[in-house]
């Protein structure tokens, strides 16, 4: 039962992380490691930095 | 993810997984969802003369949403599109970190739905429920499964397949450039609609209302704090902003009633054309400020508090299962005299219901980011489909809200200003004129009640929402603090609503930079100040001119501009409906183009016939014309007709009238010139043996394994194990 709760809580605490963009970096990070071994990855203040400013060029439509 | 792609010839003619029987359980459950839907349904449609709980409602609504999902959606998907979970999507293919992403299921589906969510489905059942909770309920259901998420869900497949292309993209390709620049158009001219519309509903709640003008000017602070917070002190860490954020939100909303009782309640009691003034400002500059600034943090906001109030609200309906105090169908369906927008329930509840059963808007996001994320064509069920039956389930919860609140309270509430007049004497004998009964004293308890002045003629519907979601809200959970939730729901359709209009003032100037970019270049760079500031001054004067009319209307401005609103939206869906007809016609669908072909019908068929009646009817209520002949005939007479109190409201009526009637009788055009511009296509695709060249991307087989639907299926499960045992990480990654 508490096992249950506990994974529970790990999803939600898993998607909330993901919908709001928190695993960008790591995912970011994890992949410019396969593609790029040689060169060090950005770091995490550059990496936002970065995509807030990309963010401006694309605003996200938001619905009636 | 993989980064090489092994090309193999287009899929073959069966893309359907082999097929495992359905088990006796999964018949059996499905048997017994359908009786209790139907049940539901029973109670809902037959019972008349006693009051039913509105769970009755959302056991129709529940019910109907699982069989559609499981047997239509599912259906359409995989035989009427071939959606080909082994073809690889624009995600997998063109992945770049930026656009293309492949993106969680689960997790797309929430971006998709907070996306499309926004006021329309709360605010088009409230003003619906004139017509009694049935018509409404009934199209809301009904037309959702057979037209709204029909539409989102195919227009996303059909984007998917190229690339994430935008709707306007599609027409002008697939249709020609006549079609492709009525519907760039069209897009843009609606846009400026629904944002004047959706800002006149804040406008409305506001006025007046010292408690809602601090609590919703704070989050404008509150914005701020997050996005220099995120941008300096905790790069990336969104939750833990989005908890502060959250906290200072309360706090703020607890502050306004502070506020209301003390000496600063007179700076923050406006009226409503300084706020109007205040709005436009707002607007310009949040399209002109960095996105990290103010839209970004704003939209954090208002996603959690949009999402989580919308569960809150669903689990006290069950909680507190009010009663329903609306008729089942009022008179004013049929007789068109409603005092809250004019017309008889065909056409008229179709274009009010707007987004909660069929919205255009979504065409714009189905064919937005969110085709260039999908992980597997057929998760397009449960993003595209799945993503509208939770924005019409919102939408059912806003008709509970409004039918659930005395009628007489409900019209004093959203009858036009200059009919209710200024007491509550005269409120009571306007709502007793047209056979309803309220109290003056009742009217003075309900404002009490919620710590307003007064509620008489607040209209817009969020105001009446409120007073419904406070009721359900301080019954289920007890305690009281009515005026606690009132504005607490208030705050929350002010949020989001603030956040559709400053991210749609920054798409509108972007759509205009755009098309100005091809007259003159430098228009066309969105970095090139002077433009940035131009472009975003003509959108913002486009909706800041119909907020103000709307405001200043002696007619009541929700009550004329609602239905062009509703109007414009239905057409968008229509422009969006013909495209993808006319891709499945290209794509020698004919046998199946009905599936969205009816819809189409069905849509070009209610909104033409409004708009026609918006246009020629002789009845000064409900055609705009008309009403501009009365007025100025009345003008040239030297008289002064109510609800005008003087020569220049009379005058503003005129002017209001002619434009309102203008854009009414253009977009009707507009979507006829696209309509027939896909008529000759699909004749022309017919003629030549019914199968034309279309711009779908080449077929690339698909390396990733993952589920379907929501829940995976155990031949899923099993599939994602022998991938990951491979050694490849293209699976779930959860």
């Amino acid at each position: 039962m508490r096992a249950a709760v506990a994974s529970g809580l790990r999803g939600v605490w898993w998607y909330l992380r993901e919908v709001s963009g928190e695993t960008a970096y790591e995912r970011h990070v994890a992949r410019h490691r396969v593609e790029h071994p040689d060169h060090p990855p950005p770091t995490r203040r550059e990496f936002e930095r970065a995509r807030q400013d990309r963010a401006d060029a694309r605003p996200q439509q938001r619905c009636c | 993810m993989t980064t090489s792609y092994r090309s193999t010839p287009p899929s073959p003619d069966s893309p359907e997984p082999p097929r495992s029987r359905p088990s006796a359980l999964s018949i059996g459950i499905w048997i017994l969802v359908a009786v209790v839907g139907a049940v539901c349904w029973g109670v809902v449609a037959l019972v008349r003369d006693e009051h039913i709980s509105a769970v009755w409602l959302l056991g129709a609504a529940l019910g109907s949403y699982a069989i559609a999902y499981r047997f239509y959606a599912r259906w359409i998907s995989r035989k009427v599109l071939g959606a080909d979970d082994t073809r690889a999507t624009p995600a997998e293919r063109l992945e770049n970190d930026l656009d293309y992403q492949v993106t969680d299921r689960r997790v797309l589906y929430g971006h998709h739905f907070a996306a499309i969510a926004g006021a329309g489905p709360l605010v088009g059942p409230v003003l619906a429920a004139q017509m009694g909770y049935l018509p409404g309920t009934m199209w809301i259901i009904v037309g959702v499964i057979f037209a709204g998420a029909v539409q989102d869900m195919i227009v996303l497949f059909f984007s998917m397949r190229r690339d994430g292309k935008s709707i306007g993209q599609m027409a002008r390709e697939e249709i020609g450039p006549v079609g492709g620049a009525a519907a760039l158009i069209g897009v843009m001219a609606i846009m400026i609609i629904l944002l004047a519309v959706l800002a006149l509903v804040v406008v409305n709640a506001m006025a007046a209302s010292p408690w809602a003008t601090f609590s919703i000017a704070m989050t404008i602070p509150i914005a701020f704090f997050m996005g220099f917070y995120l941008r300096t002190l905790r790069p990336g860490q969104v939750m833990e902003t989005t908890v502060i954020g959250v906290a200072l939100l309360l706090l703020a909303l607890v502050a306004g009633g502070w506020v209301e009782d003390s000496s600063w309640a007179e700076a923050f009691t406006l009226s409503p054309e300084t706020l109007v003034f205040c709005l436009i400002v707002y607007g310009f500059v949040a399209s002109v400020l960095p996105v990290w600034m103010l839209l970004a943090p704003r939209d954090y906001l208002s996603t959690f508090m949009k999402i989580g109030t919308i569960a809150l609200l669903a689990v006290g309906i069950v909680l507190a299962r009010p009663v329903m105090e609306n008729a089942a169908v009022t008179d004013f369906a049929t007789n068109g005299e409603g005092p809250v927008f004019a017309g008889a329930l065909f056409p008229f509840v179709f274009i009010t219901i707007a987004c909660g059963a069929l919205s255009g808007f979504h065409a714009l996001i189905a064919s937005g980011t969110t085709p260039k994320m999908i992980e597997k064509e057929s998760q397009i069920r449960m993003i595209g489909y799945g993503g509208m039956l939770a924005e019409s389930f919102v939408a059912v919860c806003a008709i509970i809200c409004a039918s659930i609140i005395d009628p007489g309270l409900y019209y004093a509430m959203n009858m036009p200003a200059g009919a209710l007049g200024a007491t509550l004497q005269s409120a009571s004998d306007a709502v007793a004129s047209i056979g309803f009964t309220v109290t003056p004293d009742q009217l003075q308890a309900a404002a009490t009640a919620v710590e307003e002045d007064t509620l008489v003629a607040r209209t817009g519907g969020a105001p009446t929402l409120a007073v419904g979601m406070s009721a359900i809200f301080s019954d289920a959970f007890g305690g009281g603090g009515q005026a606690f939730w009132y504005h607490f729901a208030i705050m929350f359709e002010a949020l989001f609503i603030l956040t559709t209009v400053d991210a749609g003032t920054r798409v509108g100037r972007f759509m205009l930079q755009d098309m100005l970019g091809n007259v003159y270049k430098p228009m066309g760079d969105v970095s090139w100040k002077p433009g940035v500031y131009v472009t975003s001054a003509i959108v913002v004067a486009g909706w800041g001119y119909f907020l103000y009319a709307g405001v200043t209307d002696p007619l009541g401005g929700i009550n004329q501009l609602f239905p062009l609103f509703g109007i414009a939206n239905q057409l968008l869906a229509a422009i969006a409906l013909t495209v993808v007809t006319t891709l499945m016609i290209k794509h020698g669908k004919l046998k199946w183009a009905w599936v969205p072909g009816i819809p189409l019908a069905w849509d070009a068929a209610v909104t033409l016939t409004a708009s026609w009646q918006k246009v020629f009817s002789d009845d000064p209520i409900l055609g705009f014309f008309a009403q501009r002949e009365r007025f100025s005939d009345a003008i040239a007479a030297g008289e002064v007709l109510p609800p005008a109190t003087n020569m220049d409201d009379m005058h503003q009526v005129v002017t209001n009238t002619t434009v309102d009637g203008i854009l009414a009788a253009f977009f009707a055009i507009l979507v006829v010139v696209v309509l027939a511009d896909a008529a000759r296509v699909c004749i022309r695709t017919l003629r030549a043996g019914g199968e034309a060249e279309t711009t779908e991307v080449p077929y690339v087989r698909s390396e990733i394994v993952a589920p379907s639907g929501l829940i995976p299926t155990k031949e899923e499960k099993r599939a994602m194990a022998s991938a990951a045992s491979g050694g490849d990480d293209g699976g779930d990654r959860r």
